[in-house]
């Protein structure tokens, strides 16, 4: 057994035993945090098996954006908490009982692939000079699927919607989450006006490598949202009004710009979303320059939570 | 050299799951985000070797994407979980 | 000239996990919040920053070693400002609960 192979079984047996932590503690704080860690380890799982991307989107949402999320809810239910569960214990028997059926199913189906496991990767890896991209991974996303990359782009519009459903009649159209004070000559604005900048760099740069290397516009648009979070945390903006027409423009940029191209490929093309040889590699990064702001808006505003605010 | 690496990978691995142990005994809530904290960091390098020893640049990318966003969980805590922190959240 | 490097970099690599030894076993084993948060930063600072400098000889091109050393910086930064904020809610709490804080208090 090599090094390498002992290694990756040590890391596996760690994110198991991180995982069952996670869903056996009693504190909800405190499985935030072993969710948070779980993530962390499992992009470095990503990068052992060769997908980096993945690694990418996983390091910034579990690492990054997740705890975040998990955390203002384990605060929110943290009343709840304390009160004794109130289901039956033969509900949860069944609740388990079906969660392990679900798993087994998985484990069965995994298991019970051919192998060789049937993969389109061939067909795609040859058709890479289509686009023009030397990313595999974006012209998967970008150009042989993009459909739907589309869809998922308006699903997490609809998902917005959901959530803002959620505000009170008399804040709808205001602001979202409590109005965050820090001092201003603190250490907490020092990093939410150091970091930002940075971060804005270094998500900018994840977009544009997206095209050639591992990248591309949801990890670019994670990092812009993280860091407009900060800002938000550090007190040194607010939160827009839902009801703001910019707003509402830059959250429907992405899909948009993504459904005119797709019709422009129907009347000036071979069908919807084919792209022009010439264009197609300017297409696709104006798709995804316009996806990055929407992503970067929604996975924000997402994060912020429902109107608990009146616009002012 | 590879193999240097790879058992220099295998320690800083080690100590990764050596700080598990803290996430797991607690006592308190910052015992738990410093451990996590310690994970962030074991990871980064975790993640700046394993780029070098597979030879797979984009790895470094990963590295400077978690050394961003790491303390994010750490700052939310901050604001949200402890009692009397001076950074505090006032409700419009 | 490669043997120099090498010897750099297995002298850098080794002292930097010797400092993350020291930070874990120092947020295992010290007594309370403030000091293990102290041996967390040897390990933010020293270590991670080891590490990168015996990787740089093998980075490849001068904008991977440029992108090595940005990524210890951004720890460093992050670190550094999160350990603050940490410290001071310890102090501002001291016996809620949230944290422990023993030995002498202010």
């Amino acid at each position: 057994m090599t090094i390498a192979s002992a290694l990756e079984m040590a890391l596996a047996a760690v994110v198991l035993g991180m995982a069952i932590w996670t869903v056996v503690a009693r504190d909800s704080f405190a499985a935030v945090v072993g969710f948070v860690a779980y993530g962390l380890l499992l992009a470095l799982v990503w990068v052992r098996l060769d997908a980096v991307d993945v690694a990418l989107v996983e390091a910034a949402i579990s690492g990054g954006l997740g705890g975040v999320l998990l955390l203002g809810a384990a605060a929110r239910t943290a009343a709840a908490e304390s009160r004794p569960p109130a289901e039956h214990p033969a509900v949860r028997a069944a609740a388990a009982l079906l969660a392990a059926a679900v798993a087994a199913a998985l484990a069965a189906t995994v298991f019970l692939l051919p192998d060789p496991a049937p993969t389109l990767a061939p067909a795609a890896a040859a058709n890479a000079a289509s686009t023009g991209l030397g990313n595999p991974v974006t012209n998967v996303l970008m150009a042989f699927r993009a459909m739907d990359t589309l869809l998922e782009k308006v699903v997490l519009l609809l998902a917005l919607v959901g959530l803002w459903s959620l505000a009170r009649d008399r804040f709808w159209g205001g602001h979202p989450g409590p109005r965050h004070r820090a001092d201003p000559h603190g250490t907490l604005a020092f990093l939410a006006r150091l970091l930002p900048p940075i971060g804005v760099v270094v998500g900018v740069y994840v977009l544009w490598a997206g095209a050639n290397h591992p990248g591309g516009a949801f990890q670019g648009g994670t990092i812009l949202a993280a860091m407009w979070l900060l800002a938000l945390m550090a007190g040194l903006t607010d939160t827009p009004a839902i009801s703001s027409r910019r707003l509402r423009l830059v959250l429907v940029a992405g899909p948009s710009v993504f459904l005119a191209v797709g019709l422009g490929g129907l009347c000036f093309g071979a069908a919807f979303l084919a792209y022009p040889a010439a264009y197609a590699k300017p297409l696709i990064v104006g798709i995804e320059i316009a996806m990055t702001l929407t992503i970067a808006a929604t996975l924000g505003l997402l994060l912020v939570g429902a109107p608990e605010r009146s616009a002012e | 050299m590879p193999e240097f690496m790879t058992a220099t990978l295998g320690f800083i691995l080690a100590m990764l799951a050596l700080g598990l142990m803290r996430v797991l005994r607690g006592p308190a809530d910052a015992d738990r985000m410093m451990a996590a904290q310690l994970i962030g960091t074991a990871g980064i390098a975790s993640l700046l070797l394993l780029g070098t020893v597979t030879g797979v640049p984009a790895t470094t990318d990963v590295a400077l994407t978690l050394a961003l966003l790491a303390t994010f969980a750490s700052i939310a805590f901050i604001k949200k979980g402890g009692a009397s922190a001076p950074e505090s959240t006032e409700g419009g | 000239m490669k043997f120099m490097l090498d010897i750099v970099t297995v002298t850098a690599i080794s002292a930097g996990a010797f400092f993350f030894l020291a930070g874990t076993v120092g947020l295992l084993r010290f007594p309370d919040t403030l000091t293990r948060l102290h041996a967390l930063t040897k390990a933010d600072n020293l270590g991670l920053g080891l590490v990168v400098l015996g990787l740089l000889p093998h980075a490849g091109s001068l904008r991977g070693g440029f992108k090595l050393v940005c990524v210890w910086l951004l720890a460093l930064l992050a670190g550094a400002t999160v350990s603050q904020l940490i410290a001071r809610a310890a102090l501002a709490s001291e016996g809620s609960g949230s944290f422990t804080v023993d030995g002498p208090q202010p």
